[in-house]
């Protein structure tokens, strides 16, 4: 019927508006609707029945790999997935540029973005050194103007694309900064006074420069949508009273991560205003004035007593621990708590800990010790992330965690999926029983923090721990290995870590074999990145049947060559390899300090610093 | 990464000056500008409090290049540290705070530089580091003026303040109530400070 028809032409000009990744039930009808046999139907386009069918059952496709197949399938079906993609994930911002990703995907809802490499966060990589939101943002602006959600990892944002974004997209939802940098305070204030439907702004681990700009007094004034508001890294003072009239009048708020210009007094007041909140960060967790004595203490307990939804707690980032027992409450319902900014000892974790029976997430510093590791593994059997962080990041410190506590920890919490342990001293038997006990790791990363250190009991290298975790561990996607380990170590991950995805290797290895082992052994292989490792040239090239396939490989100062990475490049057309050198340094030899290469629709890109070489 | 920070902070206008020597580096005065993991590079546990060593006077106001270097610089960890191992985020300084950075004026300086109180432990290690940071300036007027003696150079009080708003002399209060409760400084010309209205005796005597 010609009705219908129009029907369904209008749908494919103007985005659905219920549109979301996980659901499109308005959609069903129409299925139904076109495909039951109206016989009077005269459709002169067949084709364009098959496409709006294959557009409404597409809509169901979620996973972006499930759409990546789909795409190859035919032309009609790479068309239809490319109008029916609403969120568009794109792990390097260099592999594509955003002119061709908005000119194949026109109605983007959600952009997702990753630029800098993870060792960049170690100071391994000169600031400068690119992925700028410009270029995107510009683009999206031009060509996407329903975008509604931006997340963005390790980029460089201004404060000039903060106001892009706010005045380029009407209905822009949710902002989420992790580790990006190079915007302020005054950005941020542009940002929220201009994005009136604004529900969720998460600024993580990112770098805020302050600029002096009182931004939280910029929330437009009224009912706000407001879901989320993380601002933890945020390392400015905030206009506290403005805050809590913001929060008086977001109803909707559930996640509210303050900073440490936060004290426990206006914790109190916030969380009195915000019973309903799921996920809280705490700020700083004490007094603001060292003087005061005789004021009353408001009743911390009961605050949170009140929070009767709330499930993950992080913040004390400047911990009072006489504090601590206010959360008594609430342990028994977390589900995630992160005391990584928390310095407290055994003794003040235990009458926590005791409680968090339901916890999942755990992340903690090392003055816990061995001690508070045990404490965990006695009441935490729902445990499936453990992250212990160092109190001191050196290499020959004073160890407060070790084999003790890791082997404890695999002993009690048999459901670990995730573990991420700082220590100085470990052994290969603590690795090998946590491969054992926790047969559904997916994520293992210890990291031994004095280079080259042997099992500390055996003096062997942690080649069979390490061995044992990529055998026993079948569901391995990630790994990170750290200690004294030599080639046999990767001959292992080579024939066991089928699955693994991303390696991180520092300090490691004893001569390109290492490197082979792993390049033709992990057909999964996407992230690779090495430090300070004996792999030259010749291991370089045993890879060139996979770069394709992988996101990239980055190398610092291992044993490579200005000649063996041309090789690369010219073998590789479609691989960009960036050698890069510290800004100081003149071109000096052959050698490469650092290798960044991934593949690229793009070829070089043009806003490479002066330090970047593209070969 | 630390040395970024440093680098965004500087509000300078800073013209003929010797860039490098007056570069603000988050570290103790002395130490070297090596790019390293936050963490790592400021050393070990710096919790403890000095006795607040109110030797500033004792001699003189000046602000002249410290003879007290070694006592100020903490000794730094006995292996060289590498660049970002371990591989722990800089700006996620955890179990310590984090920075607390104030502005600091010199009187005729023409320009404003930061510094991040919280890598001092004493009021001897900042004295130390203001010497350093502007002393090419000293050095500078004292060329210019030449009846300032070599010695002393151009004498300056360090005043503050603090969060009531009131300008109050350096060294007044214990370190951590100072670090707490300063908002910006500045090194005032003794000449000038005559007049500054104390909220409390200063503990030290006013030099000459």
């Amino acid at each position: 019927m010609a009705e219908q028809m129009s029907d369904d032409d209008e749908r494919q000009q103007s985005p659905p508006s219920d549109l979301d990744f996980t659901s499109n039930k308005a959609r069903t009808c129409i299925v139904t609707g076109s495909v039951s046999g109206h016989t009077e139907f005269q459709s002169p386009y067949p084709d364009q029945v098959l496409e709006n069918v294959l557009e409404n059952v597409l809509h169901f496709l979620t996973s972006r790999r499930d759409r990546n197949s789909a795409s190859l399938v035919c032309k009609s079906w790479y068309r239809v997935e490319a109008l029916t993609r609403s969120e568009l994930f794109i792990g390097n911002c260099y592999a594509v540029s955003p002119t061709r990703a908005t000119a194949r995907f026109t109605r983007v809802r959600a952009l997702h973005l990753k630029g800098r490499p993870r060792f960049a966060d170690f100071n391994l990589m000169p600031p400068d050194w690119g992925a700028h939101f410009n270029p995107w943002v510009l683009a999206f602006a031009k060509a996407c103007p329903w975008l509604e959600k931006v997340y963005l990892k390790r980029m460089s944002v201004t404060d000039d694309d903060l106001a892009t974004l706010a005045e380029s997209f009407l209905g822009f939802k949710e902002l989420v900064l992790v580790c990006c940098d190079g915007f302020g305070t005054s950005g941020l204030a542009i940002f929220v006074s201009k994005c009136r439907q604004l529900k969720v702004l998460d600024l993580i681990e990112s770098e805020v420069s302050d600029d002096e700009t009182d931004w939280i007094s910029c929330f437009p004034e009224g009912e706000s949508h407001l879901e989320s508001l993380i601002f933890d890294c945020v390392e400015c003072p905030i206009n506290f009273e403005a805050l809590e009239r913001l929060v008086a009048r977001s109803p909707s708020l559930k996640k509210l991560r303050l900073n440490r210009y936060v004290s426990i007094g206006q914790l109190y007041r916030l969380m009195v205003q915000a019973p309903q909140l799921t996920h809280l960060g705490t700020g700083s967790f004490s007094p603001s004035e060292i003087a005061g004595q005789g004021d009353q203490e408001p009743d911390y307990v009961t605050a949170f007593a009140a929070c009767k939804s709330l499930v993950c707690l992080s913040g004390f980032r400047e911990i009072i621990p006489d504090y601590l027992p206010a959360i008594y409450p609430i342990c028994a319902n977390l589900t995630s708590l992160n005391f990584s900014y928390a310095n407290i000892t055994a003794e003040q974790l235990k009458p926590i800990i005791s409680n968090c029976h339901k916890l999942q997430v755990f992340w903690v510093l090392d003055s816990i010790c061995d001690e508070g590791l045990q404490a965990v593994a006695a009441t935490c059997k729902e445990l499936r992330e453990l992250r212990v962080f160092p109190v001191d990041a050196r290499e020959d410190s004073d160890g407060p965690v070790s084999e003790v506590g890791f082997q404890a920890i695999s002993e009690g919490c048999r459901k670990l999926q995730s573990i991420l342990y700082f220590c100085q001293r470990m052994t290969n038997a603590a690795v090998i029983a946590m491969s054992r006990n926790c047969p559904d790791l997916v994520v293992f990363r210890l990291c031994i923090m004095g280079r080259h250190r042997p099992d500390h009991v055996t003096g062997e290298p942690m080649d069979d721990g390490f061995g044992a975790i990529v055998m026993n561990c079948k569901k391995l996607t990630r790994l990170a290995v750290s200690g004294l380990l030599t080639d046999k170590a990767f001959d292992y991950i080579g024939r066991y870590g089928k699955l693994v995805r991303t390696l991180s290797v520092a300090f490691a290895g004893d001569s390109d074999m290492a490197l082979k082992y792993v390049l033709e052994g992990c057909p999964q292989l996407q992230k690779l990145e090495i430090r300070d490792s004996p792999f030259g040239d010749a291991a370089l090239c045993s890879g060139l049947h996979h770069y394709y396939n992988m996101r990239f490989l980055w190398m610092s100062s291992c044993r490579l060559t200005h000649q063996g990475c041309q090789q690369i490049a010219r073998a590789m057309p479609r691989l960009v390899v960036e050698v890069i050198r510290s800004p100081d340094e003149e071109e000096m030899d052959d050698c490469v300090q650092t290798l960044y290469m991934y593949r690229s629709l793009e070829g070089p890109r043009n806003d490479a610093p002066k330090f970047v070489t593209i070969l | 990464m630390s040395s970024e920070n440093g680098k965004r902070l500087l509000e300078t206008d800073a013209g003929c000056l010797n860039f490098e020597a007056t570069e603000l580096t988050l570290g103790l005065p002395g130490e070297p500008r090596v790019t390293s993991d936050g963490g790592a590079k400021l050393g070990s546990k710096r919790g403890f409090s000095e006795t607040v060593d109110l030797k500033l006077g004792d001699n003189s106001q000046e602000v002249k290049l410290g003879h007290s270097l070694q006592e100020a610089a903490k000794s730094p960890a006995s292996k060289t540290q590498v660049v970002g191992w371990p591989p722990v985020r800089g700006f996620a300084k955890r179990g310590k705070k984090s920075c607390k950075y104030v502005k600091v004026a010199v009187d005729g300086a023409p320009y404003l530089r930061k510094v991040d109180l919280e890598i001092y432990n004493s009021y001897q290690q900042l004295l130390t580091s203001l010497e350093d940071m502007f002393s090419c300036f000293t050095i500078r007027n004292y060329l210019n003026e030449k009846q300032i003696d070599q010695v002393n150079g151009i004498e300056y009080m360090p005043t503050y303040e603090d969060k009531d708003g009131d300008w109050m002399l350096v060294g007044d209060v214990p370190w951590q109530m100072f670090v707490e409760s300063c908002k910006r400084l500045r090194l005032m010309k003794s000449s000038e400070a005559v007049g500054l209205g104390l909220k409390t005796a200063p503990k030290y005597s006013s030099t000459n």
